[in-house]
């Protein structure tokens, strides 16, 4: 097993190509499903708002903050 | 093919696409992953840092391929002006940024055994270099506008004119003498290379294929999501606030604008 971790001596450089390969690239689709959720929760408030104000429009001027 | 270029279209077939892409490129990945590290042969002279290839070639087929799509969605984006062009062109850049930056990486971890160095100033690996400097030009200069079509418009110019690069990086190694070796699966008589070391060459090719378009999708989600953001909150619903009149105006207009800056 020691021996196939060592790859003939090179196993640091191979394994250090294939571990920052894996980590770089879950890295990305992390950040990118973050990034989607996020976007998604505002989207949904923003619309929530939407929602909840378009009646109110007909009177405005109730609408002093 | 303007029909199938609508968002709703595109997020409708995708949607039901997903789940078939992710299974394959995880079955994809393992086998690929298993034949690289366990089952393919060493090479009788490079030894065991051969198996870095098969994560070097693949990354940086797939960072050549991103730029040839980002900088054809450049084109669309500015012949047709079809706004999911210029989305599908700024999902790409990081992506294939990513696979640039890890050809290098994994390029640098080969080299230094093998060529006892790191880095040499060839032409193989600066247009590479050239080619990572331009998928991080484009992300930059599309993002540096606050009107999103300037930006698109920007990036598409630079994204077509760096394809010049991408020949450049292709042939490098016939055109100049170089340390980096010549092309021995894209050839003109056939692949050079042993059916044992192409056969997890190709499937991580492939896996690397199918993890592009799976993250090239939430992308475009993504973007497709924050232009909805950005348009409700421009669109004015959320300004009946403001008087019709008066000084308090500009008040009630920060208001509305910082709405969305506190999340």
């Amino acid at each position: 097993m020691s021996e196939f971790f060592s790859m003939g001596g090179y196993g640091s450089y191979i394994w250090a190509s294939y571990g920052i390969a894996a980590i770089s690239l879950i890295v990305l689709l992390i950040t990118t499903l973050r990034g989607l959720g996020q976007s998604r929760t505002e989207l949904d408030q923003l619309e929530t708002v939407l929602k909840s104000r378009r009646p109110r429009r007909v009177r405005p001027k109730d609408q002093t903050s | 093919m303007h029909r199938f270029a609508k968002p709703s279209v595109f997020l409708k077939l995708t949607g039901a696409m997903m789940p078939w892409m992710v299974t394959l490129t995880v079955i994809l990945t393992v086998v690929g992953l298993y034949l690289a590290l366990f089952a393919s042969p060493v090479d009788y002279q490079q030894g065991s840092t051969v198996r870095i290839m098969y994560i070097h070639v693949p990354a940086a087929w797939m960072g050549l391929f991103c730029y040839i799509g980002m900088a054809a969605c450049g084109a669309m984006s500015l012949i047709w002006k079809h706004p999911l062009a210029d989305i599908c062109a700024r999902a790409t850049a990081p992506i294939g940024a990513t696979f640039t930056a890890l050809t290098l990486i994994s390029g640098s971890l080969w080299g230094e055994p093998m060529w006892g160095t790191w880095w040499v100033w060839d032409a193989r690996l600066t247009s590479m270099l050239i080619l990572l400097f331009l998928y991080l030009g484009y992300i930059a200069l599309v993002n540096a506008f606050d009107d999103p079509e300037r930006g698109s418009k920007a990036g598409s110019a630079l994204a077509l004119v760096g394809a010049i690069n991408v020949p450049i990086v292709k042939f490098s190694v016939d055109w100049w003498n170089t340390l980096h070796q010549p092309a021995s699966v894209a050839r003109m008589d056939g692949p050079s290379i042993d059916p044992s070391m192409l056969a997890p060459l190709l499937i991580m090719a492939f896996a690397f294929t199918g993890y592009y378009f799976i993250v090239l999708v939430l992308r475009v989600r993504l973007e497709l999501n924050q232009r909805r953001i950005r348009a409700l909150q421009l669109s004015g619903v959320f300004d009946d606030r403001a008087p019709t009149s008066g000084d308090d105006s500009n008040l009630a207009y920060d208001q509305g604008h910082n709405a969305g800056a506190g999340k």
